[in-house]
């Protein structure tokens, strides 16, 4: 469905006229989740087949009989969308090889939430990354089970009250800290692994389009904010994206061959409570804990910061 | 006469399967599966087959590999057993209900605990409900007639369905036995490359695996309960067909001696040969008593199992899996539940046997036969029993 | 599809597999209804540079013939995104 006719003006030129997840999907108002996809499918173009886990992107796209998407997509279960992803592309690459399809490029794409990337996934995104399958995989981190209520999940934060680490008067909510996938990635030597949000849709788009040309595996953390999970205002979603990467608790960075960079750099990192507090899933934080939370996002930040400085390409170690 | 080899039943399986232009598959290795993942990949490695062999890190991952294959149209395949295929069981019921037609050998293995990897078939019982095609083999010749036919039955666009193919692990895939392979030429005859009813592909979009709220969800069971009932008549002409070209006849229930017996043993699995040679030897000294062999368990052969015991006073049930504290045996359970409602139906009991990989001999047969027969004079017939069990 | 199939199908009138066969139906669905608040758009702060176009999670804000952006009224859920982006402050959200 074709929103905007006159392309000739700045932000629909950079992000382009196709819509491939439309209208009339039934996510929460302000949803940064849908968002996203929005996004990543209006970069990934007609030409992509997309397997996708269960989770709230699959729940509100698909009740049979409609569909939100434009493009070939398959859900099968939570925890395989890797695998599922893995059998796509090698589907395709065969039928293509034996002349039963069209000699043409599709990128094969597999999505996932928090939950069906880091963990009941991880065990098929490792497998399908290990065999080098052309396959951009894409999590949406929403830093919870959102789906299903709420529940807390290795990609919830530090401090944040969920319904299964609610905070309450012996516990403080979450008690770890976010697992790092991206970091799981690149040890398996995956050739382009990024970070990136919405609040930055030109960033989201661009790093979308350089997974595709990757001819083989590929990687996007996708942070998504959700303004029903987290309590917070739904109008607030793009902003609470901007202060995760200001604030240095969700870093955008992408690693190419092994060399970090920083795609999107704050000149000063703003104090983690700029980003706490405007949300409720946080309010019940004491000082104590928050400086716990500024001191280990310095941490990480730093730890970042140093293989930006002292990693070299895989390329060049040769 | 056609030339026969002898060869491992795991690896004619796998020479089946590489006859079949598959075009994806994924298997992650089980004993005693693993001969049909390694020489299968031996096949892709050497070019002999065009297929795309995804080494999966878990058979949950082989399943929903092959069920993305699918989806894009491809022809898939996988094989497992016990924990594999229980592993897999969170998946199956959804790929009959995509109506993706995959093919899987399930090398039978008793399921843990405690661990064992002999033959049993309690792997294979509890995915009885998930909507696939399941169907027995009795020997090699089986194996590989069966492994080739699966694809064509599972591909019809009056099917397309999932066909699990049962092969006894270690009492049928390692044994060395006499196969007679059919001709390339015919087999590509027979079985064209897959023609998909969708494909994932930008061509024409489509969404597979959307959700059902409860105002369709019951209206779905009902059409994937129909599929499976009317794809008894699509095997039927698969295995006509068969016969016509490659001269063997195949049936939903196959029997030996049964039309006049007063007594009928029921096996299903590999077992049956050695049952055969205790029918026969029983019948020689006199005793009527005939062979009934299921070969299709699902869909369940209701009209082929009613004919064949039609005549019958005692049907002694053989089972090699249980339903802990329910009915005894499955296999007992749906014979029972099958012949509930006709007028002069047999006596039925049921002997548990060859759980984990026990052998059962022809004089173990001899046995049940006997002391069924005496205990149904008696009036004394045991519902179900474990044969043999140590006191 | 059969566009002339009633709703709820008969078991027979399902797609084969539940699968769905329109690509983009779900824009029969008028997400509209869901809203608490409404975008109001004042034109003259508007610089058309379709920042809210691409912050919509719903993807519902389209250029009308004279170029300024405003959202479809059908699809728009009402989260406030586009007025809270805004940068010339050219939209206000209303209660319905």
């Amino acid at each position: 469905m074709n929103s905007v006719s006159n392309f000739d003006l700045y932000a629909p030129r950079l992000a382009g006229k196709g819509e491939y997840f439309s209208v009339g999907h039934r996510a929460c108002q302000g949803c940064g989740e849908a968002l996203a996809i929005r996004l990543i499918a209006k970069a990934l173009g007609e030409d992509a087949v997309v397997a996708c886990a269960t989770g709230c992107m699959e729940i509100v796209s698909s009740m049979y009989p409609s569909t939100a998407w434009g493009i070939p997509w398959i859900h099968v279960a939570f925890e395989n969308a890797a695998a599922v992803g893995s059998g796509v592309e090698a589907g395709l690459k065969v039928m293509r090889r034996k002349g039963r399809i069209a000699d043409r490029d599709v990128k094969c794409v597999a999505m996932a939430g928090d939950g069906g990337t880091m963990d009941i996934g991880l065990q098929a995104l490792s497998g399908a990354m290990e065999r080098r399958h052309d396959l951009l995989f894409v999590c949406l981190d929403n830093e919870a089970y959102m789906n299903t209520g709420i529940q807390r999940s290795s990609g919830t934060p530090m401090g944040a009250s969920t319904t299964t680490s609610p905070a309450g008067k012996k516990s403080f909510g979450q008690k770890t800290w976010k697992k790092n996938v991206p970091e799981i990635m690149v040890a398996h030597r995956v050739p382009y692994v990024a970070t990136a949000c919405p609040s930055y849709p030109i960033d989201l788009m661009n790093k979308v389009k350089k997974a595709m040309a990757v001819k083989g595996p590929s990687y996007i953390h996708c942070f998504s904010v959700c303004p029903t999970g987290w309590r917070a205002p739904s109008d607030l979603t793009i902003s609470l994206g901007r202060l995760a990467v200001e604030t240095g608790m969700f870093p955008l960075y992408e690693v190419e061959d092994g060399k970090y960079r920083f795609t999107i750099k704050p000149e000063k990192l703003r104090p983690v409570e700029d980003y706490l507090k405007k949300q409720g899933r946080f309010r019940h934080l004491t000082p104590d804990v928050l400086e716990m939370i500024q001191d280990t996002t310095n941490q990480e930040y730093n730890k970042l910061q140093n293989k930006v400085d002292s990693l070299r390409a895989w390329s060049d170690l040769k | 006469m056609a030339k026969r080899v002898g060869m491992e039943v795991a690896i004619a399986a796998a020479e089946a399967v590489g006859m079949c232009n598959v075009d994806v598959a994924a298997c992650y290795p089980i004993t005693p599966q693993s001969h049909i993942a390694e020489h299968l990949s031996e096949i892709v490695a050497d070019g002999r087959s065009d297929t795309e062999y995804i080494t999966v890190e878990s058979e949950h991952s082989a399943i929903s590999a092959v069920m993305g294959a699918s989806g894009t149209g491809a022809r898939a395949y996988t094989a497992t057993s016990s924990q594999g295929l229980m592993l897999m069981h969170e998946i199956l019921p959804i790929v009959s209900a995509m109506r993706l037609p995959i093919c899987i050998a399930v090398a039978n293995r008793a399921v843990s605990g405690p661990l064992n990897i002999l033959n049993d078939h309690s792997d294979i019982m509890p995915q009885r409900d998930a909507g696939w095609i399941a169907m027995f083999t009795e020997n090699g010749q089986e194996a590989v007639d069966l492994s080739i036919q699966s694809f064509k039955i599972a591909e019809r666009q009056d099917v397309m369905l999932p066909v699990s193919v049962n092969i006894d692990g270690f009492q049928l895939t390692h044994m060395v036995e006499p196969i007679e392979f059919p001709d390339q030429k015919k087999v590509t005859k027979f079985l064209p490359p897959r023609k998909p009813y969708a494909t994932l592909h930008p061509d024409k979009a489509v969404t597979m695996g959307a959700f059902a709220m409860s105002d369709t969800f019951h209206e779905f069971m009902k059409a994937k309960d129909e599929a499976l009932r009317n794809s008894k008549k699509a095997i039927l002409e698969v295995w006509d067909e068969w016969e016509k070209m490659f001269g063997r006849r195949y049936r939903p229930v196959e029997t030996h001696c049964a039309d006049d017996a007063e007594v009928l043993l029921v096996t299903m699995g590999s077992m049956g040969e050695t049952a055969e040679v205790a029918v026969d030897e029983m019948r020689d000294k006199g005793v009527s008593v005939g062979l009934v062999k299921i070969r299709l368990w699902r869909p369940f052969p209701f009209e082929e199992l009613k004919a064949a015991v039609k005549k019958a006073k005692l049907l002694i049930v053989t089972d090699r899996a249980v339903s802990f504290g329910g009915p005894g045996g499955p296999v007992c359970s749906e014979i029972r539940s099958a012949l509930y409602d006709e007028k002069d139906r047999p006596a039925v009991c049921d002997y548990i046997i060859g759980l984990g990989g026990r052998d059962v001999a022809v004089t173990d047969f001899v046995t049940m036969i006997e002391q069924a027969m005496k205990d149904h004079t008696k009036g004394a017939l045991k519902d179900y029993e474990f044969y043999g069990v140590r006191e | 599809m059969k566009k002339e199939k009633k709703w709820p199908e008969a078991w027979h009138e399902l797609n084969i597999g539940a699968m769905v066969f329109e690509p983009c139906s779900a824009s029969e669905y008028h997400t509209g209804s869901w809203k608490a608040r409404r975008p109001i758009y004042d034109n003259s702060r508007c610089i058309k540079c379709g920042v809210c176009y691409i912050f919509c999670p719903e993807g519902c804000i389209m250029q009308n013939s004279e170029g300024f952006f405003e959202a479809d009224l059908n699809y728009c859920k009402g989260c406030g995104i586009c007025a809270h982006e805004c940068w010339p402050g050219a939209i206000t959200m209303e209660e319905e």
